[in-house]
Order: structure tokens, then sequence, then C-alpha cells
């Protein structure tokens, strides 16, 4: 059940991330911002908040008139800023509720990902709690009505003797106390909601908490012009001989009080327990099966720390040396944290299947499918490929060419595969190309992997593939599981232009050692055609 | 696509979002209760009568207490339940026996009841009976009002006068 809705979810991502790729490209995709906006929005909801306070007068009478003079008399500045609150405010609930089902349509919220998962939860409460403390400020109809719902709400519970919502049936009752009151709440809220927000990303290596320049700057301008075309305004002020009986509602954070009318307010608290059971419960039902995490072989680590850079999981840490070898320190794997995703593995100097031992160790390795057997794999599936132009696909077990059946070695992430790999298969004529297929580029399943693989491609991080390495023999797919088709063209038209080219002169130094089989005589390419 | 008519596209698509982000912020509009009626409600905290007399303490059970504890009576704490009725043109509308609040009973009842009705004229008459007694009332009242749309007619009680409030 689950599963089925985890998949009906990524499709409908995948749909709509696709054109959005295009427009934005990789880099600028909202979708793959979604956390960082999360944040850009909570700042400007805090800035202009600040600003709003200025204007803002904390009694009965006044807390509305002070709102209407800035809305009315100041639109220019303080009414602009008001709607910046409120729609930033807004903006910010659509991207938690996105962000929340594009990490679980992904799976990102098992093992060692349920941290961040988990505190995703008091942040979606927080989040609430401040919008609606701010709509009671307001103290226009709309104010009355939350004021009267959200207490109703809260008197079901059994923590007060007396109703609070009593206090909002007749004047009188209320004093500009309750403003004041409402205004620390607005404030000691949010201040919260960003300590958890802290506490989210907490166990995430290099949190994106920042949007592109770009984005945000599109992004400031188009809330400037939204807030000018709808300007953020009062609704009446609140009448309490009178029923707020027409409200325009905030459908964002206040979808669930047309409920409290038809349902019981019990009933309502019974929705959200259940939600917040469920969300608290998701990353351990049903169970994510974990591979086993990355081992350390100290006899070849030097302690370089590029593992430890690379890990997006922050698994891996540098500590003091305990074998003696001159080296200051080494990396060591905190296991909890590992999701085997093996990038480690190919960001360690010592993985080379150059390596003529039969035993092929490195510094860091994955027990449940080691650098050797992937050299291996390498071996058996090249041995396999026949014809001019013969490609071999390294894909990320998420990426389109995941269901790839032959000439193809599936990884847990294609950032797992060393640079070394790619000159080890041209250099032993093992094919006449590498393609490196991995996940939509704004969508990568273990976030880093792509990147990773493009600097190291590129020269620009460690370890990095070898200026002799023929570029025109390798292609890159970023390109999700539901573009197989699209994937497989960009293949096919990879082996076609191979078989153009000229015979390759790379040769490796060493003699070939036995676990390299020289290539099968040429064979005019026979591409799988998709149907 | 030149970079103007990207940025211009992509700043097209953002600004979209935003209105529509902008719109649902306060529409569609919701209505609470329908057209013509008014919200008539009954609420009221109060205390009723403890279940049992206080009894006075004989010197010698007055001595067995701690010396900062002593006292001459001895009340019980829990509060009796208080019964409420509402009739809107002799029809009852509520009726209920309101137990009293905290974990040791000894708290106040309390009665939130809300009530949509169409605007006009009602007879209304609210009883309560706080009392040990099982037949007839210790407070009632009895009065005609006339509803106005969208009115909140509220029905208090004020125990420090013994009336039933209507506002």
């Amino acid at each position: 059940m689950i599963g089925a809705i985890r998949k009906a979810l990524r499709i409908g991502f995948a749909l709509i991330e696709e054109p959005f790729d295009r427009l934005f490209g990789p880099a600028l995709n909202p979708l793959a911002q979604l956390g960082a906006l999360g944040f850009f929005f909570f700042w400007i909801v805090a800035v202009s908040g600040i600003y709003l306070f200025i204007f803002f007068d904390t009694g009965v009478e006044r807390a509305y008139q002070s709102v209407e003079y800035l809305t009315r008399e100041q639109w220019f500045h303080a009414g602009v800023m008001r709607s910046f609150h409120r729609y930033a405010s807004d903006l910010m609930v659509v991207m938690v509720v996105v962000h929340l089902l594009r990490e679980f349509a992904y799976d990102h919220y098992r093992g060692v990902r349920w941290y961040s998962w988990f505190t995703g939860l008091p942040i979606i409460w927080l989040l609430y709690a401040s919008g609606i403390t701010g709509y009671w400020l307001v103290w226009d109809k709309l104010a009355q009505y939350v004021a009267i719902v959200s207490s109703e709400l809260l008197d079901w519970l059994p923590f007060f003797g007396e109703p609070i919502a009593r206090n909002f049936i007749s004047t009188g009752t209320l004093t500009s106390r309750f403003f004041s009151l409402m205004v620390f709440m607005h404030v000691a809220v949010p201040l919260f909601l960003l300590f958890i927000m802290w506490v989210h990303i907490l166990r995430i290596s290099r949190p994106k908490v920042n949007p592109p320049r770009m984005l945000a700057l599109l992004s400031l301008i188009a809330l400037l012009a939204v807030s000018i075309w709808k300007p953020a305004i009062s609704q009446g002020p609140a009448v309490l001989t009178k029923v707020p009986a027409q409200v325009g509602l905030d459908w964002f954070y206040l979808p669930l009080y047309p409920l409290t009318s038809i349902w019981s307010n019990g009933t309502v608290w019974a929705l959200l327990g259940a939600f917040s059971l469920m969300i608290g419960l998701m990353p351990w039902l049903p169970p994510l099966r974990r591979a086993k995490p990355a081992e350390i072989d100290l006899a070849h680590c030097n302690g370089c720390a590029r593992c430890a850079e690379d890990c997006p999981y922050e698994a891996i840490r540098m500590v003091g040396r305990t074998d003696g070898m001159p080296f200051p320190t080494q990396a060591q794997v905190n296991p909890s944290l590992c999701v085997s995703c093996g990038i480690c593995v190919g960001a360690c100097p010592s993985s080379t299947p150059f390596r003529r031992t039969q035993d092929l160790r490195t510094g860091i390795d994955l027990p449940e499918f080691s650098l050797k057997e992937l050299r291996e794999k390498v071996v058996e599936v090249a041995g396999g490929l026949t014809g001019s132009g013969r490609v071999l696909v390294l894909a990320c077990e998420y990426g389109a060419a995941a269901g790839r059946l032959e000439g193809t070695v599936i990884l847990p992430c294609v950032a797992m595969a060393p640079p070394s790999l790619i000159d080890f298969v041209l250099s032993r004529d093992l094919a006449d190309g590498v393609a490196v297929a991995g996940c939509a580029e704004s969508a990568c399943y273990n976030r880093l992997g792509i990147k990773w693989t493009e600097q190291r491609f590129a020269g620009e991080r460690d370890p990095y593939l070898r200026a002799r390495v023929p570029r025109e023999r390798i292609t890159t797919i970023w390109a999700s599981a539901l573009t197989a088709k699209k994937a497989e063209a960009v293949i096919s038209a990879f082996a076609a232009r191979l078989a153009t080219l000229l015979p390759k002169r790379l040769r490796s130094p060493l003699p070939v050692s036995e676990s390299s089989r020289p290539a099968k005589a040429r064979e005019p390419a026979k591409l799988r055609e998709e149907p | 696509m030149s970079l103007a008519l990207r940025l211009a596209a992509q700043f097209a698509m953002i600004a979209v979002l935003f209105a529509a982000v902008a719109w649902f912020s306060d529409h569609p509009a919701y209505r609470q209760i329908p057209e013509s009626t008014a919200v008539m409600m009954l609420t009221f905290v109060h205390g009723a009568d403890r279940r049992g007399e206080c009894r006075r303490l004989t010197p010698e059970e007055i001595a067995k207490l701690p010396p900062n504890m002593r006292r001459v009576q001895d009340c019980p704490r829990v509060r009796r339940p208080i019964y409420v009725e509402l009739d809107v043109d002799g029809r009852n509308l509520y009726r209920a026996n309101l137990p009293p609040t905290g974990i040791a009973g000894d708290g106040p009842s309390r009665v939130y009841q809300r009530f949509v009705l169409p605007a006009g004229k009602y007879d209304v008459a609210v009883r309560m009976r706080d009392t040990a007694r099982t037949a007839g009332f210790d407070h009632e009242r009895r009065d005609s009002i006339d509803l106005t749309p969208d009115q909140l007619f509220v029905i208090d009680y004020r125990p420090e006068s013994g009336d039933f409030i209507f506002r």
C-alpha cells in the first residue's frame, strides 16, 4: 500500500520535474531546492515580521487599527511587507508539504534518514502554531473566527479549567494583555521553529539552506509583484456580538478549521494525532533492508579524508591513528549513519582497479559489493559486449538505466565507481566507451553522487579522472527511472558515435592482468532496441 | 532560448505559482453558518454545592492531626454535578448533567454549547439545579428574544448574583 502510494507520487514528481528541469535547469529547479526555499521564506517572514512589529499596537481596538493603518496609509512599504509576511508564510507551508511528499516519494525517510524525517514533524506543528498565532494579532473577523475555533479546540483538551473560548464571546473579557501574550507567542514559537529547523539538518552533510541566488532573486521579485497585485488585507474588525459568519480562510494554514463544525473537536484532534503518529512511525514501517555499512581497511588507508569529505551522510569521521602507521589520522565509519551508497569507495585513492593483487583491497569498501566484485562484474559484463561501438554502462540503481540487462553494471550510486575504473575499462579495451547513468540531476538519490562524479571527471575533485582518458568515449546520463527510453536513446546514439571514432591508442603502461580479459573480436553493433 | 527569454519564462512560472498561493490565502470564502441564521450559545462556569455537609471535628480528632494541619471542620471536596436545561419555544434544546471538573472532582462544572437557529423571535427558558434537591430548579430565567442574522446570543450565568444573563 505504502509502496504503491510512493510509486504513484514518484511518477507524479518525475512528470512535474522534467518540464521544470527544462525551464530552470537542474541547478535552479525549485523542486530540488524545497528545503532551501523553506529557509528562504522563513527569513522573509522574520524580516517582514520585525518591520511590521514597528507599526503594530497591542490593544483590543488599536491592534486592528494599527494593522489597517500600515495596510492602507503606509501600503507602499508596510503594506507590501504585510503581504510579504502573509504570502511567504503560505509559501513556507507549500514548501514544507511538497518537501515532505517528495522525500516520501523518493524513499528519503527510512534507514539513517529517519532523523531528518522525524524532526520534520515538530517543524510542521510549530509552523502551524506560528501562522495561527499571527492571524489572531490582526483582530479582524478572520482573527475572531480563528480565536474562537482555536480556543474551542484547545478547550477540548483536559488541561484548562475554564473554557478559553469564553474570552471571545463578549466584549469586556478581552484585554490588551491578551495581545501582548499573542505577540510573545508569535515571536517565541517561530524562534523555536528556527531552532528545530537547525536540528532538522544537523545530520545532513552540506545541507542546502540557501537557494541559488538567481532563484532567490526571481522569487523575491515575484513576491513583490504578487504583493502589489493582490495585497494582503484585513476582513473587517472583529465584533464579538456577531458571528464571523463568512470569512476568507487561508487554506494553507486553516484547512482543518471548517472540519470542527462538521466533526467534533475530538475527531479533529484524533485526525491530527493519527497524522502525527503515522509520520512519526513511517521510517520504521515497513523497515528498510539495509546493506552492511562501509568498512575501513587500515592497511590501505592513509588518512587522506577524501571519503569523509565526500560522504553525503556525515557517516565518516577522521580519528587518531590506531595501527601505528606513519599517518596522523584514519577514517572511521559510524554504522548508524552509513547507507552503503559506496561514494566513499569512489573517493578513496586506494580504489584503483589497476592493482594487480589477486585480492583487490582498498581503504574503504562495501562488504556486500566490494571494489573487487565491481571490477569482476565490469570485466564480466564487458566480455559480453560485441560489435563496434561497445558501450559499458555504469548505472545507478535508482536512475534511468537501472532496468538495463545487457552491458550494464548496476551500482548503489554512480559515484561509487572510482574514475580509475573508467580508465581501466578503456585502457584495457574492455569497451569502446563508458556511459555513466545516474539519477535525474535534480533528484540524486544520494544527494551528492552526481555532483561528485562530474567534479571528478572535470578534474575539480579528488580523485581525478586522468587526463589521458579520452573524454569523447565517456558520456553521462542524468535521468530518472521513468525516462528509461530516453536514456536508451542516448546510449544508442553514443554507441553509434563511438563506432565512428578512430581506434583507441590509450593503453595501460601496466601489463594486462588475469582479471581483465582481452576484448572479443569486433562485430557490428548490436544494441538492444526499444520497443 | 536566449538568457533574457529564459529568465522571463522562469519569472513568469514563479509568479504564477505565487499568485495561486496568494489567491488561496483567502479564497474561496468559508461560511460557517447558513445565511439568515444566528448562534445561541449556552456557556457558564459554576461550581455546585459539595456532595456532603461539613462535619465538626471532635477535640480528639483535632489533637491527632499534625499541629500545622489542624482544622475544626472536615469538608468533602467533591462537588455535585449541575443539571441544566434549555428550552426554545417550549421545545427542549439541551439538557445535561454537568460533572465537576478536576481530578478530585472539586472543580466547577462547565458548559459551552452552540446552537444555530434561524433569525427571528423566540421564547427562551433556561433552568439549573446546583444543590442537593432532586426536583425543581435553583435558578431559572425565561425571556423573549429577537435574533438577528449572524447574531451571537449568549446565555451566561453569574454565580455572584445567582442570575442567568442574556446578552
